[in-house]
């Protein structure tokens, strides 16, 4: 499929002064004289020996990967951990104050972040925040460049307040674009438990509401969501290829974006796989921890 | 149990889903003020269009000039009326929502029926494939293909093509799910009995009880369609000049938004308010399909 995508050579065929045989040779590097089946086995066998092939400009995809993949990791996954615990905190209070103030409060908040494309987000905070306030303090605050700053050297203590600061918008940026439907899915699921014949009895027990709360509804209403969780974190990477872009930040996104305009196929396929791998891996845990929370769930 | 037919046998009215839930709706403050707002962008955006259909051609010499009279949105850096882009923009993403959702709706509807209607093999080989697209995000696979469209000339009935053959999978999926609980049901049973055809069992009788599901989630594939087609011009991946979306506008002022706020803030709110809309009008559409919902109205 990215094979068919579009020609690799085209800005060299398109160009009138290069002569027929240098695009004969490049056509010979890039196995494009052979045949798909023949190029897809080629790459795939690769693959086993660790071998991701070489970018258009002839350098290896495997460190690029590993490089690009260390500064998007730090950005998802920590907006992807402190997105979970925003998005359920915010759907249990919402939901025990169900109809009041703060139960519209917060529908209305996740209503407006659902209908907000990340980019406006990441554009917004970057313009109207993180700007200003550098301009106000006369020094940088917030970063809204890169992942860190290109001189920055020493120790990881040392770095801890320049990283911090070139991380504090993207991750948050990240944490807006997907709190919001997590937030609702877990309101509903928890007034869903609520109403459930179990936690009836328990109340007329006599078991005070926040054990009710912790041991009856939470627990079961966890487990819905974390389907969710397995599922949108496609949605998630998706997500940081926007947030890369806006604060130019060097990941995996950002070169997979470059790779996929240049037609750089084993860039594109690198990528790809490692979204899928990552998705695939993530449905596997959640899989898993269902088997902690609901013990009816056995996997023989 | 045609959802439009709204006499029994006897001449008294009856009550469906469909009237039920068309009840329900109107009383919905919040869905109603969606499609009022909704319907107003769409009528200026339309006569704006129509009667000004140069606007966003013509250069003017007023360079990033901030919303005035003359041009209600200010003007971008090389002088063109914000506003007319705006709403051009505006009516094109709508355009390639409602391509994508029809898609979606129809292709989804089919797949979802034959899966959960039959099962078996056809079934599992359907839900494999419907897998496999779940698998790599939307927008990951959107820009691996975005070089066919954008060496076609970034022709937004392209793009809205390839959006839509995407985007049918989580309709299709839960179509099936609606389809397998259903088929197991009394009346169900009784019309295969009575010798109905499949074509007959799922048109008359299946769909009409998931259209539900099928209404609430078009809606929100439309609102889905506009903001994946947002983030792929935005990334500069998308509709190409001379055809203008929001998104574009959007990558477009991001540069000036310091100096002129306007040209990020006219785009991005347009953006905002129109999907906000659909939401709200999706939500309004769950609510009132919900028959634990109705019971408790009453």
């Amino acid at each position: 499929m990215v094979a068919y995508s579009g020609d690799p050579l085209f800005p060299l065929k398109m160009n009138p002064l290069t002569p027929p045989a240098t695009i004969k040779i490049r056509e010979h590097d890039l196995f494009l004289d052979h045949s798909l089946p023949w190029r897809y086995w080629h790459w795939f066998s690769g693959l086993f020996h660790g071998n991701f092939g070489l970018d258009l400009s002839n350098n290896p995809v495997r460190p690029q990967l590993f490089l690009h993949m260390g500064v998007t990791l730090r950005m998802v996954v920590l907006a992807f951990v402190l997105a979970v615990i925003i998005a359920v905190s915010l759907g249990v209070l919402s939901a025990l104050k169900r109809g009041g103030l703060i139960d519209r409060g917060i529908t209305f908040t996740t209503f407006f972040f659902l209908a907000t494309p990340v980019f406006v987000t990441g554009l917004f905070l970057k313009f109207y925040l993180a700007i200003p306030l550098d301009k106000y303090f006369g020094r940088q605050i917030l970063a809204t460049n890169g992942a860190q700053s290109p001189l920055a050297s020493g120790s990881f203590l040392h770095r801890l307040p320049d990283l911090a600061a070139h991380f504090t918008l993207p991750t948050i940026t990240l944490i807006l674009a997907v709190f919001s439907s997590w937030t609702i899915y877990q309101r509903s699921s928890i007034l869903e438990t609520m109403n459930m014949d179990h936690v009836m009895l328990a109340r007329s027990k006599g078991i005070s509401p926040r054990r009710v709360l912790r041991r009856h509804i939470l627990r079961n209403a966890l487990i819905p969501i974390i389907t969710v969780l397995a599922l949108d974190f496609a949605g998630l990477l998706g997500g940081a290829v926007v947030t890369e872009t806006v604060y130019s930040w060097n990941g995996l996104g950002r070169w997979f974006l470059g790779g996929a305009s240049n037609i750089d196929l084993n860039v594109t396929l690198a990528y790809l796989l490692f979204t899928a791998v990552l998705v695939i891996m993530f449905n596997l845990l959640a899989d898993i921890a269902y088997g902690f929370l609901d013990p009816r769930i056995r996997y023989r | 149990m045609s959802i439009f037919r709204k006499k029994g046998r006897s001449g008294e009215k009856i009550e469906t889903q469909w009237s039920t839930a068309m009840r329900n709706f109107r009383k919905d403050k919040m869905a109603l003020t969606g499609i009022a707002i909704f319907v107003i962008i769409l009528i200026v955006a339309l006569v704006q269009t129509m009667l000004n259909p140069k606007g966003w051609s013509t250069l003017t010499t007023d360079f990033a000039k901030p919303p005035s009279w003359h041009h209600p949105f200010g003007t971008t850096d090389s002088g063109l009326d914000l506003m007319s882009g705006c709403l051009k923009g505006a009516l094109q993403d709508l355009i390639i929502a409602v391509i994508v959702s029809t898609m979606a709706l129809v292709i989804g509807t089919a797949v979802g029926a034959v899966a959960g209607y039959f099962g078996g093999l056809l079934d599992s080989v359907l839900m494999r494939v419907v897998d496999l697209l779940l698998v790599v995000p939307l927008l990951t696979i959107l820009i691996v293909m975005s070089n066919i469209f954008s060496s076609g000339g970034g022709s937004p009935l392209a793009i809205a093509l390839l959006i839509g053959f995407l985007s049918w999978t989580y309709i299709s999926r839960l179509v099936r799910a609606e389809f397998l609980a259903l088929r197991e049901r009394p009346f169900v049973e009784a019309s295969i009995a009575l010798g109905a055809s499949s074509w007959r069992v799922i048109t008359r009788h299946l769909i009409p009880n998931a259209i539900g599901v099928i209404m609430v989630n078009t809606t929100l594939t439309v609102a889905g369609a506009i903001l994946l087609e947002s983030t792929l011009s935005y990334l500069g991946l998308g509709i190409v000049p001379p055809a203008v979306s929001l998104g574009m506008l959007v990558q477009d002022g991001q540069g000036s938004a310091t100096t002129s706020p306007w040209q990020f803030f006219f785009p991005a709110g347009l953006l905002l308010i129109i999907v906000l809309c659909v939401f709200v009008i999706g939500d309004g559409m769950q609510a009132a399909f919900d028959p634990r919902n109705a019971r408790r109205r009453k």
